[in-house]
């Protein structure tokens, strides 16, 4: 399925979306995805309680441009970084990891640091988000 | 009302209307293309009149307070009696920590107590559990044997306050744990009073934290609404929650319509299930959310009572008056702060539990303003309590009741969204009743629906939030609440310990025995309250039960 929706939508970018944690709260994530979908991005949403592994093996076989896990249960510390380094393991290094979710302010710069291109929190706009990954896949 | 006299308004309004106020509009036009509620219910009538309840019989359709339909209040003496309960949702790290907080609660004049459990808990993993990690004590209390629990409620005399516990999946679980420390204590469940959220229909539509597939879990749900009545007569087995829809996204009509088609659904499991309606209707409880716009807030309260009271007594029939009765816990919304300029969040707090007051709640959570960031802060939640008890004792609005009840806004409003409700039932009857719809995902897909048009009407300005997409300004971020890693260490090297301690054939069998309860049809209770007493773990417990129930699984859909 991959390969061929790939072919049919060369020019697509592809962003994969899953929520990783514990909780349930998918509203954000949903009105994301809509979003940018109907900014013309494929976007395959995995769901919810997806572990590190299965996001970037997902991400792998998916052959996305862009991964966003939305988190909202406080085991940010924890799954980020094990995201961003399974990324790196298997080759995805170059692929922007974006996350949103309720993060505290230092907490995000220190996930930065360990490979997360950028968070959206409460309040942004879709319109942002689009265009963060729009110029994100572009620039490389 | 007269029809003659409707007429005459009616005449008289045009007239204003035309002379007045179009004249009025010319000089300065009205300031939005459409008003419409928070959730996009118009508004189109710029004033209501007593022609707009033309078709509103008083006696039939207000009536008075305590008396059916309840339109004006659920007692009738309401809060000229008693204040409605002043109960601050609480927990977070490990049950000690917790039990701190709630005395802390009750010293600052909380009348409740109420517990948030962590994730981990409310998905039925022990905390040393591979998909636990990360998450432990993180968004409420660790809970993984009774040894939690008696920590918990060390020191609390569960006869004399009451507890509500925000759990649903492992709901019964965690009520047998409740039952075993109070037997510790020598307090009879006769004598404990509180509430279980227990409301799973709300889960696989909005906050997800299912565990069984739909049909096993609403058998545990009666299951303990049986066993409550019989055993646990004080005590609400459910809290049938319309409050997740709502943070799902939903308007305030569908948060309206679906926790009262839950609600439905779960009276006739319960019907099905052999009980008398008049034996568990009135032990039947609530849990609405109160957003931003005042008066449909107001409203949808209102007519939550009215529809029930007449839905219960048109399907049901009852003989008790109670069992038509609507009691509802409020909680303000959530997902209405902001974490830009988060002390504008108090002021949105409080109008929120103003309407929930004016609304006739019962019981009342009002969000510390800090909740969009982290945790609450000790100080946060001690504003937040703040709040009801200016609203309770300075405000004025608890001497009379009902103050709205008569205003003409308001009544056409709660008739209105009866209407609206309705119309939803029709949709859901057509789908094959609530379950059903469920399983074809269309609440999910409603709420959803109506997430994204919110989403763009902020971004559109079409609806202005201050301090996040109109009137920003740089900010110093706020001083937020930490729960360190520890609390994980800590709570799965004790829950090691518990299972290391705990006499091994008595576990062994209490398991067995609680598959063996499963797989029949006899009520799960008294073997859960065995399984807990013999220190099996909640996600020893749930394990148990997926063998025999299964597991739900969601289609990941947008």
């Amino acid at each position: 399925m991959n390969t061929k929706s790939r072919r049919f939508s060369k020019n697509k970018i592809r962003v994969l979306l899953a929520k990783a944690g514990l909780d349930g709260h998918d509203r954000g994530i949903k009105v994301i995805a809509m979003a940018l979908r109907d900014a013309g991005m494929e976007v395959i949403y995995l769901g919810l309680r997806r572990t590190p592994e299965e996001i970037v093996n997902a991400a792998l076989e998916e052959d996305v441009d862009c991964i966003g896990v939305s988190l909202l249960s406080g085991a940010h510390n924890v799954l980020y970084p094990e995201i961003a380094s399974l990324m790196k393991k298997k080759g995805l290094a170059d692929k922007p990891l974006i996350g949103g979710g309720i993060i505290p302010e230092e907490d995000m710069a220190r996930l930065r640091k360990k490979g997360v291109a950028k968070f959206f929190t409460p309040g942004a706009k879709t319109e942002d988000i689009v265009r963060f990954i729009e110029g994100a896949v572009r620039k490389k | 009302m007269a029809k003659k006299s409707a007429d005459a308004i009616k005449a008289a309004k045009d007239h204003w209307s035309q002379k007045f106020l179009r004249k009025d509009f010319k000089l300065l036009p009205e300031r939005l293309p459409a008003f419409t509620t928070v959730s996009g219910f118009p508004i189109e009538e710029p004033l209501c009149t007593p022609a707009d309840l033309a078709d509103t019989d008083y006696l039939r359709d207000i009536g008075f307070p305590g008396e059916y339909p309840y339109t004006r209040g659920a007692y009738p003496s309401m809060y000229r009696g008693r204040l409605w309960t002043m109960r601050q949702f609480a927990g977070y790290g490990t049950a000690e920590e917790t039990n701190k907080r709630f005395k802390y609660l009750l010293k600052k004049g909380q009348t409740g107590l109420s517990t948030a459990f962590d994730l981990p808990t409310l998905m039925g993993y022990d905390s040393d559990h591979p998909l636990s990690k990360g998450e432990v004590g993180r968004c409420g209390v660790a809970i993984d044997s009774l040894a939690d629990m008696e920590a918990l409620f060390k020191d609390i005399p569960l006869d004399k306050i009451t507890t509500s516990m925000t759990i649903n999946a492992p709901a019964s679980v965690i009520f047998a744990m409740y039952i075993a420390v109070a037997e510790k204590k020598r307090i009879p469940p006769a004598r404990l009073g509180g509430t279980l959220q227990n409301d799973i229909l709300k889960e696989y539509i909005a906050q997800k934290e299912w565990i069984y597939p739909p049909r096993q879990s609403i058998r545990l749900i009666t299951d303990t609404i049986s066993y409550c009545v019989q055993n646990v007569p004080k005590w609400h087995p459910i809290s049938i929650s319309g409050y997740h829809i709502r943070e799902a996204g939903s308007s305030a009509v569908q948060e309206l319509a679906f926790t009262l088609a839950d609600g439905l659904t779960y009276v006739d499991a319960c019907i099905k299930a052999g009980m008398k309606i008049d034996a568990f209707a009135g032990r039947l409880s609530f849990f609405f959310n109160s957003h931003n716009d005042f008066f449909e807030e107001i409203a949808k309260y209102r007519a939550a009572r009215r529809i029930w009271a007449r839905e219960i007594k048109k399907r049901y029939k009852p003989k008790e008056a109670q069992s038509v009765q609507m009691r509802f816990h409020t909680q303000t919304a959530g997902c209405s702060l902001t974490a830009q300029q988060p002390y504008n969040n108090i002021m949105r707090t409080t109008i929120q539990a103003l309407a929930a007051v004016l609304g006739g709640t019962q019981s009342l959570h009002t969000n510390s303003m800090d909740e969009t960031l982290a945790l609450p802060s000790e100080r946060a939640v001690t504003m937040a309590l703040r709040t009801q008890q200016i609203i309770a004792h300075e405000s004025g609005v608890a001497n009379a009741i009902d103050p709205l009840g008569g205003s003409y806004f308001v009544e056409a409003l709660t008739n209105k969204m009866e209407e609206e409700v309705y119309a939803y039932f029709k949709k859901i009857d057509r789908l094959g009743g609530m379950v059903e719809a469920i399983g074809q995902g269309y609440p999910q897909r409603e709420i959803a629906r109506s997430a994204q048009w919110y989403q763009q009407a902020i971004e559109k300005k079409e609806k202005i939030i201050v301090g996040m997409n109109e009137f920003t300004e740089q900010e110093e971020p706020l001083e937020v609440m930490k729960i360190g890693p520890e609390v994980e260490k800590k709570q799965a090297r004790a829950v090691q310990a518990v299972r290391k301690k705990r006499g091994r054939r008595k576990w062994e069998a209490s398991l067995k025995k609680l598959k063996e309860t499963a797989e029949g049809d006899e009520n799960l209770m008294p073997s859960l309250i065995e399984a807990v007493k013999a220190y099996a773990t909640v996600g020893e417990i749930s394990s148990a039960l997926k063998e025999v129930f299964g597991e739900y699984k969601e289609p990941a859909l947008f």
